[in-house]
């Protein structure tokens, strides 16, 4: 079989895994995000629990990936195949990732500008939501451009529990002794993390329409 | 009315940053606290909308003490700028400005239209209305800073130090269009500053504090200029404070300017030779504003010129000052000092002479009975009997 009837093939299966790997690390990306900016937010504002959290959120990183999709079955009792241990599991690295950026990103506003906005009566959400998380986004959007692109390499571990996505063609052609299933898997999810990553960058500009731009200067 | 009662403030640190303080600012004035870093001034401004707690004593706004009131009601009825503006970085100028009105519910349209308006009053044009503040040199972001304060109304303002960060010319500026501002909106104002000449410049009342947070004392610039409390006061309002002190006395009926003949610039070598006095012609625009003094033998050519004008010369206007009188007078390379009216038009010269008679007619008719003119300077640490001026 050549690699071009390989392709035409299993075209349905290849778009199929491909929506599958973006959905996996789509999601984790969004939920991860809700989960850290709270907790950055709370890290940022405890002198105490900034080290703790930063040094759980290092901690939790180094744990394997594999070790947790085998780990999570167990803890959830969900099935080993649920992709919802993939969904969590990669959550988990996401909230690690962002909660120090979330926290660093919020302690560089500026000190005179949180002080005027307290002096001017912000209470202190709507000094969160108006004046802080904004100023922060160009911080929290570098971060969330490195999450998206470790989420996207990170799903492919999960071909080895069977859960389907580009990493499935990796195993596929291993098992097949073929190599046009591995090269395909491999620029697909370079793809996805390209796109990904473009569209965080351009979410980034889009909400921070005051940044000095170097184009502008 | 802004009013501290007795108040102190001590740092859990132990530091006392302000000590019994009590003090009025009155309504619709400029009360400025000035002294040393580290005195206590933004300490004190500070507790006024609660970003700080005193230790004890009471600050009342309008009669109701400040601690009886929700903190963040306080605020939004308190104008507040500090030295580098603290600009939103991700707002443009007209919602940097309404930020606090929008935040309490004015709609978008309306929002614009008064932003429009605040920015004029601030003398910032509708095109810096969409820049963002990096787009704004120092003195601009200033002028955001104000506007903003002032958006939601206040009747109280409070100032940090807000013509610090710029150069002095811009600041002489800034410091100018305040006063003009003041004059419109009559706000009830505190505003800190460590510069002694900006203090005596905009305050309606000055309230020196020492170091430890103490009140050394509070009286208007001239008043402060002419009976400081006690040595320290003295020696921080400076030792030319004879001098400054002229700049708040009006030069009254103290002084007839004595006609001076003038050229316009253009007139011929003739015309200049027949009108000169001593050697040096004044020269006015056709209008008839003094432009500059020539020397006629170091005319250069047929007609007078701006090459042969020496400019180092500044004027007084009749209605102006002492010290402004005194430093035409001192200035002009005539010796002749130019006096010009409410116009800009020549009103004539005054020789040093005549001001120094102005001077001592103007301390005769304020002194004391038994004082001479000026003020007795105690020396360091000892209630010295210096005689007035000795020291001059
Ligand atoms: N949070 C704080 N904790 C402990 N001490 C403080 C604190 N803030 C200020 N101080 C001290 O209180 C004193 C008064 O400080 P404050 O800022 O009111 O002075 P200032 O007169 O405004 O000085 P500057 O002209 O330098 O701004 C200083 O000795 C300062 O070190
Ligand atoms: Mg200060």
């Amino acid at each position: 079989m050549t690699a071009a009837e390989w392709l035409r093939h299993n075209a349905g299966e290849i778009a199929d895994l491909t929506a599958w790997h973006l959905w996996l690390s789509i999601l984790p990306l969004l939920i991860g995000l809700l989960v850290a900016l709270p907790l950055g937010r709370l890290a940022h504002r405890s002198r105490r629990l900034y080290p703790m959290l930063v040094a759980l959120a290092g901690l939790v990183y180094t744990v394997p990936s594999l070790a947790l999709f085998i780990l999570l079955p167990k803890l959830l009792s969900t099935r080993i195949l649920d992709p919802v241990n993939v969904v969590i599991a990669l959550s988990v690295y996401t909230t690690a990732l962002l909660v120090r950026v979330v926290a660093d990103g919020l302690a560089a506003v500026p000190a005179d500008v949180i002080q005027s906005a307290h002096a001017m009566g912000y209470r202190s959400h709507q000094r969160l939501i108006r004046i802080e998380l904004p100023i922060a986004v160009p911080v929290i959007a570098a971060g969330l451009r490195v999450a998206a692109v470790s989420n996207v390499s990170i799903v492919s571990m999960a071909a080895l529990l069977g859960v389907p996505q580009l990493g499935s063609l990796f195993t596929q052609g291993f098992q097949l002794h073929f190599f046009t299933p591995i090269v395909t898997g491999v620029v697909l999810s370079l793809v996805i993390a390209l796109v990904l990553d473009g569209l965080i960058l351009l979410a980034g500009h889009s909400l921070t329409p005051w940044q000095p731009r170097r184009s502008a200067r | 009315m802004i009013r501290f009662d007795n108040v102190t403030k001590a740092y859990p640190d132990g530091t006392v940053a302000v000590d019994r303080l009590s003090l009025e600012a009155p309504t619709g004035k400029i009360t400025v606290l000035v002294g040393p870093s580290g005195c206590g001034k933004t300490t004190s401004m500070r507790m006024v909308n609660r970003l700080i707690e005193p230790t004890s004593g009471t600050i009342t706004l309008g009669g109701q003490p400040v601690s009886g009131t929700d903190a963040t009601e306080l605020r939004r009825k308190i104008g507040y700028v500090i030295q580098h503006a603290g600009l939103f970085p991700h707002k443009n100028v007209a919602d940097n400005v309404m930020a606090l009105p929008r935040l309490l519910g004015l709609g978008r349209r309306e929002a614009r239209t008064r932003a429009l308006e605040l920015l004029e009053r601030v003398g910032l044009g509708p095109q810096f209305a969409d820049r963002y503040p990096w787009q704004l040199s120092g003195g601009q972001q200033q002028r955001v800073g104000v506007a903003r304060a002032l958006a939601a109304d206040p009747p109280y303002l409070l100032m940090d130090e807000p013509f610090s960060a710029v150069d002095p010319v811009v600041r002489a500026q800034l410091q100018e269009e305040f006063l003009r501002l003041q004059r419109e909106i009559g706000k009830t104002i505190v505003l800190v500053t460590h510069d002694i000449d900006e203090a005596l410049k905009l305050g309606d009342q000055v309230a020196v504090l020492r170091e430890g947070g103490r009140l050394a004392q509070a009286a208007a610039p001239a008043e402060l200029l002419a009976r400081p409390a006690d040595a320290f006061v003295a020696g921080f309002v400076g030792r030319d404070r004879g001098y400054r002190a002229l700049g708040f006395a009006g030069t009254g009926d103290g002084v007839i300017p004595a006609a001076e003949p003038a050229v316009v610039l253009g007139a011929t070598r003739a015309e200049a030779e027949a009108a000169a006095l001593d050697g040096w012609i004044l020269v006015t625009a056709p209008g008839g504003e003094p432009v500059g003094w020539a020397a006629l033998d170091r005319l250069d050519g047929d007609r007078v010129t701006e090459q042969d004008l020496n400019l180092s010369a500044t004027t007084a206007r009749t209605d102006g000052t002492l010290r402004e009188l005194l430093d035409a007078a001192l200035s002009s390379p005539s010796g002749r000092g130019v006096l010009v009216d409410a116009e800009g038009h020549l009103a004539g010269t005054v020789s040093p002479t005549a001001v120094a008679r102005a001077i001592e007619e103007a301390a005769s008719a304020t002194a004391p009975a038994g004082a001479t003119a000026g003020s007795v300077e105690p020396a360091a640490g000892s209630a010295a009997e210096a005689p007035a001026g000795s020291h001059l």
